[in-house]
C-alpha cells in the first residue's frame, strides 16, 4: 500500500516581524483524511503559521504542498481555491447580517445569494447541526452555533482541508463533545483536519497526530495516543511546568467584599444578565468564579467596578472596618475606596497603548499619591513608582518612557498587576489575568497574587483556565446563565465535575430552538 | 516617544507639499509661482502687514486653542465658529450697555464673553450626553442658525445703532476698551499676552493636572478611560463648555481692540480657521501658534496677489491641501516611527537580562 | 452522519433564538406615517386658516430643496454602510454645484450634470485615500475636504466665470432642465385643491406638488432610493460592500476586497453629493452658481440618514421631512411656520396620548411641556422673526435629531480605521 501524498506539508517555514522571529524552519507534515493537533503554549507561533497556511500572512522562506502539488498561498482567496478552510478562534462574524449573508458573502459566485444558495447552506447546515433560519440575524444566535455557521461558510466554499483554530475556547464540554463528533463523522468522508489547541487533554481524544511547536519551531511529532499529557507538556514548555498549588490557608473571617442580591438587566432583554447575585469574599481568601465565557462573568466583574449599572447591594469593608456602598459610587470612588482591577482585555481596559508606562502609572490612580496631588500630577512621583514596579515585578523593558504598545503581553500584564497592587487594595478583581500570558510572567503573577493574599488582600479570581482557577482559589463558585449555581472545594474537586456544573448537566433544560 | 522630528516633520512636509501643488495651480493658470510667493512674503514687510498678521494670528490661535481643546477627547467642537459668533453679539450688545470703570468694565465684559461661548456650546453638548445627538451636526446647525441670531438681533428695531449705511451695535465705551501697542506702522492688539497667557494655562491644564490626564485618555481609549474612572459624560460636558468658553474669547482681541461693535459684515469664519490650526499644531499650544501665525500670514498677503493679477484663493486652497496633507503625514510619520520602536525595543531585549536603565528619549 | 448533540442548546450560555417578528412591510409604514403627516397638516391648515401648508407651491419649492438633502443623505449612506464616516459631503456638494454650472454652460443640463458627479466623485476619491489607505480620522478629512472643496470652487469660479459673468462668486446663467407635468392628474388635483375640503384638498395640494412640474433629475434623484435598496441588499456586490461596514476583518478573511470597496462606495458617495449640487444648480427654480448656496445641506443631508436609521426608506423620510420645513419657509415665510408650529403641537398631542397608553410617564410630561412652549409661541406671535426664518430647516433638524432617538443600528464598524492584515 504506497503512501498517498500528504494533504498539507510545510517545509522549513520562517516568519519574521520587526523585533519577533514567529517562525523559524517549521515542519509540517498532515496525512489525508486525519484529524493532525498542533500544540504550544501562547505565544509560540502556532496562530502564524496557521495564518500563513490561510494566505494572511507570506513566509519570509519556505515552502507549502497541498495534496503534492506546491502552491503560493497569497491571500485567503488563493487558500480557498486550493481547498483550506479556516474556522478562527475569534469569529469573522457580521451580527447585523444574516446567516445566509455571512456563509454567503465572498462565495456569491458559488451559487448566487438566492435559492440555489439557500439550499446548498440547508444541507450543510443539516450535517453539522445549525438549526437556524437563514434570514436570522446573527446576533440572535449562541456561540455553539456560531461556531457552526463558520464551519458552514467553510464547507460551503468547498474546503476540504479544514483547519480548527482553538475551537474549544468558548464551548462547554457537551458542546465540545458535539464538535468532535462532527469532526469524526466528516473525517470519515474524507475531510482533514488540523486542530490548533493548548488543551492537552482534549488533543488526546481527537487528534490522530499531535506536532507540537514552542519557540516558533517544531519540538517534534507524536501519538498522541500513547504519549502522555504530561510529556506533551513538557515539549511544549521545555522546563518545569507551574504548578498552581496553594499552601496554608489564609482564609480570615473578616468580609471584605459582600454582594447582595445582584441584578442586572440588559436593554431590550428580559433576561436578567446577573440573576440575584450574593456572595462574600474575605480577607485573605480567593474566590474563584468558574463559569464557560458568556454567562455572567464579564458583566459581574464590570458591574462591581461601576462600569454597569444594577440592582442590589455592593458593600466593601475597609481595613478600618468602615462600610462603603459601592452601589452608590462611580468608578473612580470604588478605585480610591481601595480596588484593584486586572481586567480581562488588557488593552481595551487596562492601558493606553501609545502612551509611556509612565503615564499609565496614572491610569485609574489619577486622583491619589503617589502619582498625584489634589487636581494636579506629580510626574516625579509617577515616574518614581514606575520604576519601582518595573523592578519589582520584573517588567521586561528598555525604559520607563517606552509606549506600552512595544511591550510583550507577559510584560504588560505584569506592569498591570504592579498597579493595581500598588495602591495596597482591600481588594483586588482579576480577571483572566494571565490570558495570553508566557508562562514565566504567569508564575511571577500567580506568586504575586499568593503574597498579597497572604498579607490580608481579598481576591475575586475570574478565569477560564481551569487548573488556574483550582490552584490558586480557596473557595470557587460555579456561574451559569447569571445565577451561582453551585460551590466547590478546590482541594477535591476535579476538571470533569467542574466542568459539568458549570454547563449546568444537572439541571433540567428548557429547550430552545 | 514624540521626538522634535515626529513633531515637526509632518507638518513641514504638509507645508512644502502645498507650496509645490499651488505652485502647479498658478502654472496651470498662467501665473508665475515664484512671483506670487515673493510677493506674498514681500507684502509682510509693506505697512502694517507684520504687525496685522500677529493680531489676526492671535485670533486664530484662540479658536485654535478652543477646537483643540475638544479635540483631545475626539470631540469635534466644530461649533467653535457658532459660539465665537454669539459671544462676540452677546458681548457687544452688553458690553456697549454698560457704564463701569476702566479694568472692570474690560473684565466683565471678558466673563460675558466666556459665559456666552459656554452657552451656546452647552446645546450640543447636553444634546450629545443626553440624547447621543452626533455633536459634529448639532454645531453644525448652531453654526448656520447663530446668522440668523445675529442678524436679528443687530436689526435697528433690536439693538443695533446705524451708522451710515452700516448697522452695528452700540459702540464699547473707552474703559471697555483694550489699549493696543504701536509698532512699525501699526497697533498690536493688546489681547496678545492675555491669549498667550491661556495657551499657557491650556498647556499647564493638559498636563499637570487631573483633568488634563482624563482628557487624554478619554481621546486615546474611552474603554480604558472608564475602566480607570473617568466619567464619560461629565468629560464630554466640560470639555465641550471649557472649548465653547475659550471661542467665546475669539472675537475679543478685535472687538476690544480695533472695532467696538459688531454687525453682520463684521468677520466670520474664524471658527473653521481654528480646526485647520489645530490639526496643524497638533493640539499643542506651541503648534497650534505656529500654525496660526502660518494661516494669518497666508490670509493676510494674500491680498497682495490681486495686484499681479492671481487669485488669491489660491491662499485658500493651500490651506485646505495644507490641512489635509498634515494629517497623512502625521500618519506616515506615526507609522514609520512605530516600526522603528518595535525594532528598537527588540533590540534591546534580545540577550539582556532584566535590569532596567533609564529610558531616554526617543 | 448525523451529529448529535446531547440535548438542544445544552450550553447554558446561549441566548435562546427570538421568534421571527411580524413586520409590516416598510413601504406601508412609511405611507401610514405620509398620511399622518398630511392629516395633521390638514387639521393645522384648517385651524388656522394659512393654506401654505399643503399649496401647491409649497410642495413643489419643498421636492426642490429636498432633492440635494436627499442625495447627501444617499451619498452619506453609501459611504456609512461602507464604514467610512462622510462629512465631507457639504465640501463634494460645493464641487458639484460648480461642476454643474461649467458643464451646463458648455454642454447643456445633462453635460452639467455629468460634470457635477464627476466633481463630486473626484472629492469622494481624495476622501477615500485619506481615509483608507492613510488612515486619517474620517471626521478630520472630512472637515478638511470641505474647506478644500469650498476653496477650489471659489478659485475655479473666480478663474473661469469671472470673465463670463463680472461677477466671481457667480456663474452667467445656465441653463436649467426642461420639466414635465402628468396634466391629467395635475388638473384633476387642482380641481380637487380648490375646493377647500379638508384633508382631501390637503392631500391634493401636495400630490399636485409632486407630479407638476418634474424635472428628470427629481426623477432620477427619487428612483435612486430603491435602486440603493436594491444594490446595497439584493446584489453581491451590496453584500460585500455592507460587509465591509459590519465586519471589515471578516470580510478581508473571506477574500473581499475591503480597501475596493470602500473606495467605489466613496466615489458613489462624492458622486451623490455632486449630483446634490447639480440639483441647486440645475432646476428650475434654483440659483446657478452662487457662493454659499449649499448652505450646510450636507450636513442635514447626515440628519436625514440618521433619522433614517441608514435605510434608504427612513432617509428618504427624514429628506421629505427637513425639505418640506426649508420648502415651507421659503414658500410661506413666517406666517406658514407659525402655523407649522400649530401642526407640532397637534402631533405632540397624539405622541403624548401614545405614550399615555404605554405609560411612560417622563417622555410624555415632556411632550406636554413642549408642546405648551410651542403653543405659547404660536399664540403670542403674529409673525417670527424674518431673519430666523430661512433656518427653520437648521432648527427642525436639531429639534428631530434631539427627539427622534431610536434604537439607532449604525453600521458596525462606521468610522473604523481599518488596515489590512491587523486583527
Amino acid at each position: 500500500m504506497s503512501a498517498p501524498q500528504p494533504a498539507v506539508q510545510l517545509t522549513g517555514i520562517t516568519k519574521r516581524f520587526p523585533g519577533v522571529v514567529a517562525n523559524s524552519d517549521v515542519n509540517l507534515t498532515v496525512a489525508k483524511g486525519e484529524v493532525h493537533a498542533v500544540c504550544g503554549e501562547n505565544g509560540a507561533g502556532k496562530s502564524t503559521l496557521m495564518k500563513i497556511l490561510y494566505g494572511m500572512q507570506q513566509p519570509d522562506e519556505g515552502d507549502i504542498a497541498i495534496n503534492g502539488e506546491p502552491v503560493k498561498l497569497r491571500n485567503p482567496q488563493d487558500a480557498i481555491n486550493a481547498g483550506i478552510g479556516m474556522v478562527h478562534q475569534h469569529f469573522m462574524l457580521a451580527d447585523n447580517l444574516t446567516v445566509g449573508e455571512n456563509v454567503f458573502l465572498g462565495a456569491e459566485k458559488l451559487h448566487g445569494i438566492g435559492r440555489a444558495a439557500r439550499a446548498k447552506l440547508a444541507e450543510l447546515a443539516g450535517r453539522v447541526g445549525l438549526h437556524a433560519r437563514p434570514d436570522a440575524l446573527l446576533e440572535e444566535l449562541g456561540v455553539a452555533d456560531r461556531q457552526r455557521v463558520e464551519i458552514v461558510k467553510v464547507l460551503y466554499r468547498g474546503a476540504r482541508i479544514i483547519i480548527l483554530d482553538e475551537p474549544t475556547a468558548v464551548l462547554v464540554p457537551q458542546e465540545v463533545e458535539a464538535l468532535f463528533e462532527t469532526v469524526r463523522a466528516m473525517k470519515k468522508d474524507g475531510f482533514t483536519f488540523l486542530f490548533i489547541s493548548h488543551k492537552l487533554d482534549e488533543v488526546r481524544a481527537i487528534a490522530d497526530t499531535v506536532t507540537v511547536i514552542r519557540r516558533g519551531t517544531t519540538v517534534g511529532t507524536a501519538d498522541p495516543k500513547t504519549i502522555t499529557s504530561r510529556q506533551l507538556a513538557e515539549m511544549m514548555v521545555g522546563s518545569e511546568l507551574p504548578s498552581p498549588e496553594t499552601r496554608e490557608s489564609t482564609v480570615t473571617d473578616r468580609p471584605v467584599l459582600r454582594l447582595d442580591d445582584v441584578c442586572l438587566r440588559v436593554e431590550g432583554s428580559e433576561r436578567n444578565v446577573l440573576d440575584h447575585i450574593s456572595f462574600t469574599v474575605h480577607a485573605g481568601e480567593v474566590l474563584g468564579i468558574a463559569g464557560v465565557e458568556g454567562n455572567g462573568q464579564t458583566e459581574l466583574v464590570e458591574t462591581i467596578m461601576g462600569m454597569r449599572k444594577g440592582g442590589g447591594r455592593i458593600e466593601l469593608t475597609e481595613a478600618d472596618g468602615e462600610v462603603v456602598e459601592l452601589h452608590k459610587l462611580g468608578t473612580l470612588a470604588r478605585r480610591e475606596a481601595g480596588i484593584g482591577y486586572i481586567a480581562e482585555d488588557r488593552t481595551r481596559h487596562s492601558l493606553l497603548l501609545t502612551q509611556p508606562l509612565w503615564v499609565n502609572r496614572i491610569l485609574g490612580y489619577q486622583t491619589r499619591e503617589p502619582v498625584a496631588k489634589g487636581q494636579l500630577l506629580d510626574i516625579v512621583g509617577a515616574r518614581e513608582d514606575t520604576r519601582r514596579i518595573v523592578a519589582q515585578y520584573d517588567v521586561r523593558t528598555p525604559g520607563i518612557d517606552v509606549p506600552a504598545a512595544a511591550l510583550s503581553g507577559g510584560n504588560q500584564q505584569k506592569l498591570i498587576v504592579g498597579r493595581e497592587l500598588s495602591g495596597d487594595p482591600v481588594l483586588l478583581i482579576a480577571s483572566h489575568p494571565t490570558r495570553g500570558v508566557d508562562v514565566g510572567a504567569q508564575a511571577l503573577i500567580w506568586e504575586q497574587i499568593r503574597r498579597a493574599r497572604a498579607a490580608g488582600l481579598a481576591v475575586l479570581l475570574v478565569s477560564a483556565d481551569l487548573d488556574e482557577l483550582i490552584g490558586l482559589s480557596d473557595t470557587i463558585q460555579v456561574m451559569l446563565r447569571g445565577r451561582l449555581v453551585g460551590e466547590a472545594d478546590p482541594a477535591t474537586v476535579t476538571p470533569q465535575e467542574l466542568g459539568s456544573a458549570m454547563t449546568g448537566a444537572s439541571e433540567s433544560e428548557e429547550g430552545v430552538a | 516617544m514624540s521626538s522634535w522630528r515626529t513633531r515637526l516633520l509632518p507638518p513641514l512636509l504638509a507645508i512644502v507639499f502645498a507650496v509645490i501643488l499651488t505652485a502647479i495651480a498658478l502654472i496651470i493658470s498662467g501665473a508665475d509661482p515664484l512671483q506670487a510667493y515673493g510677493t506674498m512674503i514681500g507684502q509682510l514687510f509693506k505697512g502694517s502687514t507684520a504687525v496685522d498678521t500677529v493680531n489676526l494670528a492671535t485670533v486664530y490661535y484662540l479658536s485654535g486653542l478652543a477646537v483643540a481643546i475638544g479635540f483631545q477627547m475626539n470631540l469635534f467642537n466644530i461649533g467653535v465658529e457658532g459660539q465665537y459668533r454669539f459671544a462676540a453679539i452677546v458681548t457687544a450688545i452688553i458690553g456697549g450697555a454698560l457704564r463701569l470703570p476702566p479694568v472692570i468694565h474690560v473684565l466683565a465684559i471678558l466673563v460675558v464673553a466666556v459665559a456666552s461661548g459656554m452657552l451656546y456650546a452647552a446645546i450640543p453638548a447636553v444634546l450629545k450626553v443626553t440624547r447621543g445627538v452626533s455633536e459634529v451636526i448639532s454645531t453644525i446647525m448652531l453654526n448656520a442658525i447663530v446668522g440668523g441670531i445675529v442678524a436679528f438681533l443687530v436689526n435697528a428695531d433690536q439693538f443695533g445703532v446705524q451708522t451710515g449705511n452700516n448697522i452695528a451695535t452700540r459702540e464699547i465705551a473707552e474703559t471697555g476698551r483694550i489699549p493696543g501697542i504701536p509698532i512699525l506702522s501699526g497697533e498690536l492688539f493688546g489681547f496678545v499676552f492675555i491669549a498667550a497667557l491661556i495657551g499657557a494655562a491650556y498647556w499647564f491644564m493638559l498636563n499637570r493636572t487631573r483633568f488634563g490626564f482624563e482628557l487624554k485618555a478619554s481621546g486615546e481609549s474611552t474603554t480604558a478611560a472608564a475602566a480607570g474612572g473617568v466619567n464619560a459624560k461629565k468629560m464630554t460636558l466640560i470639555a465641550m463648555l471649557l472649548s465653547g468658553g475659550v471661542a467665546g474669547l475669539v472675537a475679543m482681541p478685535e472687538l476690544l481692540g480695533r472695532d467696538f461693535s459688531y454687525g453682520i459684515t463684521s468677520t466670520q469664519m474664524y471658527g473653521f480657521t481654528g480646526i485647520a490650526v489645530a490639526l496643524l499644531g497638533r493640539n499643542h499650544p506651541a503648534g497650534i501658534a505656529l500654525g496660526a501665525l502660518l494661516w494669518a500670514f497666508l490670509d493676510r498677503s494674500a491680498v497682495s496677489l490681486e495686484q499681479i493679477n492671481v487669485s488669491k484663493e489660491i491662499a485658500t486652497i493651500m490651506q485646505g491641501v495644507i490641512v489635509l496633507s498634515v494629517v497623512i503625514a502625521y500618519e506616515i510619520v506615526r507609522r514609520a516611527d512605530l516600526a522603528a520602536e518595535q525594532r528598537r525595543v527588540g533590540r534591546a531585549l534580545a540577550g539582556k537580562g532584566s535590569s532596567v536603565s533609564e529610558g531616554g528619549a526617543v | 452522519m448525523t451529529t448529535n448533540v446531547l440535548s438542544p442548546d445544552t450550553s447554558g450560555a446561549t441566548m435562546p433564538v427570538k421568534p421571527p417578528k411580524r413586520r409590516i412591510p416598510g413601504w406601508l409604514k412609511g405611507a401610514i406615517w405620509g398620511l399622518l403627516a398630511v392629516g395633521v397638516l390638514a387639521i393645522a391648515s384648517y385651524a388656522t386658516g394659512v393654506n401654505t401648508l399643503t399649496s401647491t407651491n409649497t410642495a413643489h419649492t419643498a421636492l426642490r430643496l429636498a432633492l440635494p438633502i436627499l442625495l447627501c443623505a444617499l451619498g452619506g449612506l453609501w459611504a456609512e454602510r461602507a464604514g467610512v464616516i462622510n462629512i465631507g459631503l457639504e465640501g463634494m456638494m460645493i464641487l458639484g454645484t460648480w461642476g454643474a454650472a461649467w458643464g451646463a454652460y458648455h454642454g447643456g443640463v445633462w453635460a452639467g450634470l455629468i460634470s457635477a458627479v464627476v466633481f463630486g466623485a473626484l472629492g469622494g476619491l481624495l476622501h477615500a485615500v485619506a481615509t483608507v489607505t492613510f488612515n486619517v480620522n474620517h471626521i478630520v478629512s472630512g472637515v478638511a475636504i470641505n474647506l478644500l472643496g469650498l476653496g477650489v470652487a471659489k478659485y475655479l469660479a473666480n478663474l473661469v466665470f469671472t470673465p463670463l459673468s463680472g461677477n466671481p462668486r457667480q456663474s452667467p446663467p445656465v441653463p436649467k432642465f426642461d420639466t414635465y407635468s402628468a396634466t391629467f392628474l395635475s388638473d384633476w388635483l387642482s380641481d380637487l385643491e380648490r375646493m377647500q375640503r379638508v384633508f382631501v384638498s390637503d392631500l391634493a395640494g401636495i400630490l399636485n406638488g409632486l407630479v407638476t412640474e418634474v424635472a428628470p433629475l427629481t426623477m432620477i434623484a427619487i428612483a435612486l432610493v430603491p435602486l440603493s435598496y436594491l444594490v446595497l441588499w439584493r446584489t453581491r456586490f451590496g453584500l460585500r460592500l455592507r460587509s465591509c461596514g459590519e465586519n471589515p476583518v471578516a470580510a478581508e478573511s473571506l477574500g473581499v476586497n475591503v480597501y475596493l470597496h470602500k473606495y467605489v462606495a466613496m466615489i458613489i458617495s462624492g458622486g451623490l453629493a455632486g449630483m446634490g449640487g447639480a440639483s441647486l444648480v440645475l432646476l428650475a427654480g434654483g440659483a446657478d452658481y452662487l457662493e454659499n448656496q449649499t448652505n450646510n445641506r450636507g450636513y442635514i443631508g447626515l440628519a436625514a440618514m440618521i433619522f433614517g436609521n441608514w435605510r434608504p426608506g427612513g432617509l428618504l423620510g427624514g429628506a421629505a421631512l427637513f425639505g418640506y420645513a426649508d420648502g415651507l419657509q421659503l414658500a410661506g415665510g413666517g406666517t406658514a411656520v407659525l402655523a407649522l408650529l400649530y401642526g407640532a403641537v397637534i402631533l405632540l398631542a397624539v405622541l403624548v396620548a401614545v405614550q399615555l397608553f404605554r405609560r411612560q410617564w417622563i417622555a410624555s410630561a415632556l411632550g406636554v411641556v413642549g408642546a405648551g412652549l410651542l403653543y405659547a409661541i404660536y399664540w403670542t406671535n403674529d409673525d417670527l422673526p424674518s431673519d430666523l426664518i430661512p433656518y427653520t430647516a437648521h432648527f427642525v433638524t436639531l429639534i428631530v435629531l434631539a427627539v427622534a432617538s431610536q434604537r439607532l443600528r449604525p453600521p458596525k464598524a462606521d468610522g473604523a480605521l481599518y488596515r489590512r492584515g491587523e486583527d
